[in-house]
């Protein structure tokens, strides 16, 4: 079957490497029949079917949402269930591992540095009132604007595109890179949090944004819209504001109490006990 | 973690110009770096030749006649070049990132709007400048000396 321009064979040149047994990777052709609609994880698994059944990579829920099929593909970092191959506009689709990170096999990269990374810049609410958090008696009130600052940063889905992208992250261990940087800031701008100092801490040394010179790539590609380098060119100016004194301190999000003189309506079940804590 | 046995796989410098097909503000990011680079080798050499002065008359002249030349015009004419393009390019850096010609977070709908998209007219602006200061320069250069 072909479909416009794209011939009925694709031929998919996907970089191995088998750690026990290559010393470096190395490019494999493989053609696969072209059919409408066909994704570039699909092909991956039309060669794993029905080619070489050695072949490795990771995914999971084939529709842009778990992050786990992150793939340089054609030279671009991208999500490999959510990338037709008509979009390419080639015959010849090269697959590599996401660069930046150890490969552990093929198309298999270790992403454990961006969650080590990721994890060091405390990425959730941070409050005094822990005792709330842990036992919540209600909800902490904020208003869609406020929400509105740190929305499009919390659509991360840790698929490392990013990082894969970033030029130094290429030359930099050190650096966090756009990924974790973007969830500080997601969580810097929440109203709810009040985790500034702690972050500021990370972020003032060799791993925070500084080393970020807007090449941009990580919002390029980014799979989720979730425009990294916005996001880190924010956090400079918070931390430039707070150097010189000059950041403004918001009030934290009050918690919102619940409503009194309010019956549930008959017939309907209480919540379940809470499974968890 | 399979760090010890994986292959590392960083891109390292190679990754500034080559090892995908990047866009365009990633060539300015290179571009950038190379400039800075450049312009810092021609400060450190500038600093030798012009510390022969502290060795008497003769040797200042000496030197002086070793770096001209059309080679060296040249090359005094590429330093300029990066300076041109660092110092404009520089300059809207800065700016970009302390936040400014960035645009705003927004709900991402696809086709998604990055603050790339808001820096583009910047880009351009600049690099137009760029192009005419090193074509006044090649004038000055070349053509008025």
């Amino acid at each position: 079957m072909s479909n416009g321009n794209l011939p009925e064979q694709i031929v998919f040149r996907i970089r191995r490497f088998s750690p026990g047994r290559d010393k470096e990777p190395v490019w494999k052709e493989y053609r696969v029949a072209y059919e409408a609609g066909m994704t570039v994880l699909d092909g991956l698994w039309r060669i794993k079917e029905s080619i070489d059944p050695t072949l490795a990579w990771r995914a999971s829920c084939r529709m842009g949402v778990c992050g786990s099929c992150g793939m340089l593909i054609n030279g671009s970092a991208m999500l490999g269930c959510n990338t037709q191959i008509s979009e390419l506009a080639s015959s010849v689709v090269s697959v590599a591992p996401l660069p930046n990170f150890p490969i552990v096999r093929d198309l298999v990269p270790d992403l454990q540095l961006l969650f080590d990374d990721h994890a060091a810049l405390s990425p959730y609410i941070i409050r005094a009132d822990s005792a709330e958090q842990e036992n919540p008696t209600g909800e902490y009130y904020q208003t869609s604007k406020e929400m509105e600052t740190y929305l499009q940063f919390t659509y991360c889905i840790k698929c490392a595109c990013c990082m894969a992208a970033c030029p130094t992250c290429a030359t930099d261990a050190l650096y966090s890179g756009p990924m974790a940087l973007t969830q500080a800031h997601r969580y810097n701008t929440d109203t709810r949090d009040d985790g500034f100092e702690v972050r500021k801490q990370v972020l003032a040394g060799e791993a925070g944004p500084w080393r970020c010179h807007f090449a941009g790539e990580c919002s390029r590609v980014c799979p989720k819209g979730v425009d990294p380098a916005k996001a880190i060119q924010f956090m400079k100016r918070q931390l430039v504001a707070d150097a010189l004194g000059l950041r403004k301190k918001r009030p934290l999000a009050p918690l919102l109490k619940k409503p009194e003189g309010i019956q549930r309506r008959p017939g309907i079940a209480e919540a379940p006990e809470p499974t968890v804590g | 973690m399979v760090k010890d046995r994986g292959h590392p796989n960083r891109l390292g410098i190679w990754g500034w110009f080559g090892g995908g097909s990047w866009g365009p503000d990633r060539y300015l990011y290179s571009l950038h770096r190379v400039t800075g680079l450049g312009l810092l080798l021609y400060f450190l050499l500038h600093i030798v030749v012009t510390s022969s002065r502290a060795l008497g008359q003769g040797a200042w002249e000496e030197s002086m006649a070793r770096v001209s030349g059309p080679v060296f015009m040249l090359g005094e004419y590429l330093v300029f070049v990066a300076f041109a393009f660092h110092a404009i390019n520089g300059v809207r850096l800065l700016f970009a990132e302390l936040g400014y010609g960035i645009g705003k977070p927004i709900e991402p709908i696809y086709p998604y709007r990055t603050c790339l998209d808001d820096q583009r007219p910047w880009a351009l602006g600049a690099l137009v400048l760029i192009a005419a200061l090193i074509v006044v320069g090649a004038l000055d250069f070349f053509v008025w000396h």
